[in-house]
């Protein structure tokens, strides 16, 4: 069965997001002295933006270090992002990042941990996304 | 004044080798990587489009920058200061100094706004307004009352609800000219001031959260009422406030809008879901887009409306890290 994969901070925003889903997911782990995750099926990634208003260190570290794992990239089917309109042209800016690198769809963005909305649009935008794989 | 001055009782040499929270590394390097100033805003290029403005649109928009003043002062001078005894690590403390100062900035980078486009008489004028403006000074005490109290995570979120919610009937009205592509230096300088709220909202609400961890049960549920109870007051508040200022131009539905959408954000900060419904958040998308070019309303793929599938709008990254 098909999946989620993310990365959350301390802060956890981004673990709450995919907790009021309640669909499978593999957490990124945070530090690199963690075993690193490695992917079997094709799964959806969540990210949260970075660096708070230009691109540099947008995408977090640890999830560029499991995207370069060229197994784990190749079941990448589509991206899904966090961020904060506050932060203007980079809002949600590491969606689109992981977007172009693995030519996959930037499928929704959210703010924070996002709102039921969002939740419910995503619920539902995923079980079509996965009857058509 | 009688109140005794509370200052932290214990210092040692803060060693940024030593880190509990690392949190407090990313955000000091985020709000240090996003140092600015006034001075670099090349605001003398609003000039002609200020005189573009009726009389009315200059006034309401010189005692919304006095407002917004009002309220960057109370958080230079005494909110973030004011977090400091408190905070979990030594490391916290000196990002709540980073934080102060930058409130200061942003108090000082409205008065370079005035003296570019204003009269000194039109100056003191807007400023005698904002200390003569019942709405603007309720809000102020309603907050200030709570950073003298003793209770540090109320401070955290009086001063969270401050960062995230009170500035946004201000913030509203340079992103309507920009959306009408007026005073658009004014508006690059405001969104530098947004961009640091958000970490400031964010950072100040994450520690909220980290000090709830450990509270008991029924302690939780008591700031928890407390902060709903708190966002009401300042809501109606607030909801007076926009009036005073919005109605001569009839914009204030809108704003209000933009209240309920950055009031959720506010509570989302500090860990709580968001209040109001999205059929009272429906911001106009062009005041959306003046604050964000990228929250266009076609980011949801799955409904189909689907312009976010172009993929590789983004030309490339500086990140070094990719190896593919």
């Amino acid at each position: 069965m098909a999946s989620l994969v993310y990365f959350s901070s301390t802060s956890g925003n981004t673990h709450r997001f995919v907790q009021k889903l309640g669909v499978p997911a593999d957490r990124i782990p945070l530090y690199s002295t963690d075993e690193p995750l490695k992917v079997d099926e094709p799964y959806v990634l969540v990210v949260p933006t970075y660096g708070g208003g230009n691109d540099r260190g947008a995408v977090p570290k640890q999830v560029i270090k499991f995207l370069n794992d060229e197994h784990n990239r190749s079941l990448i089917r589509g991206v899904i992002s966090a961020g904060n309109t506050n932060f203007g042209s980079a809002y949600c800016i590491a969606g689109d990042i992981v977007a172009q690198k693995c030519k996959v769809p930037h499928l929704f963005k959210f703010e924070l941990f996002g709102t039921q909305d969002d939740v419910d649009a995503v619920r539902n935008g995923l079980d079509v996304l996965w009857k058509q794989q | 004044m009688t109140e005794k001055l509370t200052l932290v009782s214990h210092v040692d040499a803060i060693n940024w080798n030593r880190i509990q929270d690392e949190k407090d590394v990313e955000v000091w390097n985020r709000l240090t990587a996003n140092f600015w100033l006034p001075e670099k805003v090349p605001l003398s290029g609003d000039v002609q489009s200020w005189n573009t403005l009726t009389a009315e649109e200059q006034t309401l928009t010189m005692r919304v920058f006095t407002g917004l003043t009002l309220l960057d002062t109370i958080q230079g001078t005494v909110g973030a200061v004011s977090l400091i005894p408190d905070a979990l690590t030594p490391h916290e403390e000196a990002v709540y100094t980073n934080i102060a100062f930058m409130e200061s900035v942003h108090a000082k980078s409205y008065s370079s706004i005035f003296s570019t486009l204003c009269s000194t008489p039109e100056i003191d004028a807007a400023f005698r307004w904002s200390t003569e403006n019942q709405n603007l000074q309720r809000k102020a005490q309603i907050v200030l009352d709570y950073y003298h109290g003793d209770d540090p995570l109320k401070r955290k979120v009086a001063s969270t609800l401050l960062e995230s919610f009170l500035f946004y009937s201000g913030f509203y009205l340079p992103m309507y000219w920009s959306s009408r592509a007026k005073l658009t230096n004014t508006a690059d300088l405001i969104r530098l001031i947004i961009r640091d709220e958000a970490v400031h909202g964010y950072y100040i609400g994450y520690k909220f959260q980290k000090g709830l961890e450990l509270e008991s049960e029924a302690r939780r549920e008591e700031l928890k009422d407390y902060t709903f109870s708190l966002l009401y007051d300042l809501y109606e508040n607030e909801v007076q406030y926009t009036h005073d200022l919005y109605d001569p131009l009839g914009m204030a539905e809108d704003v209000k809008k933009f209240l309920h959408y950055n009031a959720n954000k506010a509570l989302m900060n500090l860990g709580y879901e968001a209040l109001f419904p999205s059929t009272v958040t429906d911001v106009s998308p062009a005041i959306l887009s003046a604050l964000s070019p990228n929250a266009d309303e076609n980011h949801d793929f799955f409904s189909g409306s689907g312009s976010s599938y172009v993929i590789g709008k983004h030309e490339e990254t500086t990140d070094d890290d990719w190896d593919f």
